[in-house]
């Protein structure tokens, strides 16, 4: 077994894997937070008395959740273009796929865990000469936003996750990158399990940072 | 102060007011009892707009409620809704709970609200709660919290449904005792109650509904002791 696996080799090639730890952490943030904002949009949506603005927020959800990511990748990176005529690059589609993809699933948790607050909450709102939205700022919106952040940390790690698709529309990513160092030098074990550690730092980190998040705001 | 006129409500094909009448005057105390069911809840949040009205006329302080050019938000303002469940906001401590509405409607200064909501405090016997939130007080508390927070709007009239009866019942007496301080002060109160002893003793007229009609109403003392009904003879021995 002697020198079969090259584990201090692996440092000459962290300057190509650096370049897609890189790509994957702008992709998540980026794609993450305009999730986050349509998510928002849409959440409200699904809500909403009118029926055009939940019909099209049902629409959207639907469609998203219906559909895996790979599939939504590929449709956006190569049949796309076809019937827009414009070519995207491949980190920009990166980024659309992922908002769009958190962005239905959150759209789901905002709904949720706004319907959850006692009706209650809003009549007595209400009853106290508050408008609709008033009661919803002050009222519903902050017990909501506190029970958004468990299931909202677990759908940021699995878009972090889901990143790792975006190599089959070749958006250089750890994962891209990974494969193409794997492939050149013949040492996927020491370069895969390099790229899952980096994985695994990545959502680790995450999940210590919504630990402290949900421990600040007092969320049992 | 209040005039219901031939007031209908359903649900889909379910009609729970079935043409309710009263007038209620400046100052009254009018306690509502009867059977589940009967309408009690949906006929209180009728007069607040918290349910639509299906057909008839609710007019509050010369304001009628069905008319498009009433300011629904504006009429809250003169009339306090206390909760069977209290429904205070868990995320906001007791003082805050309190400020809010007058802050955010009334847009009066943090500090006026908050002396106006410490002198409330006092009046319902919780001036050392202030800092606290709704989840570290008992239920007495909690609702003599509500009734607070619903006097901080400084209401013209003030709706309770069923206040106590959530309650254990060693804490019924505490929110009754404020209830009744209230009504001495000249507050005009709907309450929807099962406690008796207090329609009696601070309810200047009862009105029992049962199956969305009010079938039989008048003085405490008379209603409960000689009741003209059968249908509120027959609810008073099942619950007296
Ligand atoms: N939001 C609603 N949608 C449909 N039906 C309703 C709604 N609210 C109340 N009802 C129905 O209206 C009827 C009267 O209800 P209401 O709550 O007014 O009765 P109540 O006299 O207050 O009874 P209780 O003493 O149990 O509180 C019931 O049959 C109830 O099922
Ligand atoms: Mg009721």
């Amino acid at each position: 077994m002697e020198g079969r696996f090259d584990w201090v080799g692996v440092i000459d090639f962290l300057p190509q894997l650096g370049t897609g730890l890189y790509y994957t952490l702008l992709i998540s943030v980026v794609g993450l937070i305009i999730g986050f904002i349509l998510g928002g949009i849409f959440g409200f949506g699904r809500i909403a008395k009118n029926k055009v603005i939940y019909g099209l927020s049902s629409l959207y959800v639907e469609i998203i959740r219906g559909t895996p990511v790979l599939v939504q990748a590929i449709w956006i990176f190569f049949a796309l273009p076809l019937i827009t005529n414009y070519n995207m690059d491949s980190v920009m589609a990166g980024i659309i796929v992922i908002a769009l993809n958190s962005g239905a699933y959150i759209a789901e948790i905002v709904r949720g865990s706004v319907q959850s607050i006692a009706k209650g909450q809003m009549e007595a709102g209400r009853s106290l000469g508050l408008s609709h939205g008033q009661a919803m700022r002050y009222i519903v919106w902050p017990q909501a936003f506190k029970r958004m952040i468990p299931p909202l940390g677990n759908q940021f790690i699995i878009s972090i996750k889901d990143t790792s698709l975006l190599s089959v529309i070749l958006v250089p990513e750890l994962m891209f990158q990974g494969r193409l160092v794997a492939s050149n030098y013949f040492n996927a074990v020491e370069i895969y399990t390099m790229v899952a550690v980096f994985y695994l730092a990545i959502t680790l980190s995450l999940s210590f940072i919504l630990r402290i998040v949900e421990r600040r705001l007092d969320i049992k | 102060m209040i005039i219901v006129k031939d007031l209908h409500k359903k649900f889909g094909n379910n009609e729970v007011l079935k043409g309710i009448d009263c007038h209620i005057e400046p100052q009254e105390v009018v306690c509502v009892i009867g059977p589940s069911g009967s309408g009690k809840s949906t006929f209180l949040r009728c007069l607040n707009m918290l349910e639509t009205i299906t057909s008839g006329d609710v007019v509050v302080d010369g304001k009628n409620l069905s008319d498009s050019e009433t300011n629904i938000n504006m009429v809250r303002t003169e009339i306090g809704m206390v909760f069977q469940q209290f429904n205070l906001f868990p995320h906001k401590n007791v003082i805050e709970n309190i400020m809010l509405a007058p802050q955010k409607v009334r847009k009066i200064s943090e500090k006026e609200s908050r002396e106006r909501g410490m002198k409330l405090l006092e009046k319902v016997g919780l001036s050392d709660k202030a800092e606290q939130f709704p989840s570290q007080l008992s239920g007495g508390q909690q609702q003599r919290v509500a009734i607070a927070r619903a006097l901080a709007m400084e209401p013209k009239m003030m709706l309770f449904d069923e206040p106590t009866s959530a309650l254990d019942p060693e804490l019924v007496g505490e929110v009754l005792e404020v209830m009744k301080q209230l009504a001495l002060e000249g507050m005009t109160m709907v309450v929807v109650t099962h406690e008796m002893g207090f329609a009696k003793e601070v309810g200047d007229r009862v009105l029992f509904m049962d199956e969305g009609v009010i079938v039989e109403q008048g003085d405490p003392d008379q209603v409960f002791t000689n009741p003209q009904s059968d249908r509120t003879k027959e609810f008073l021995n099942k619950i007296l």
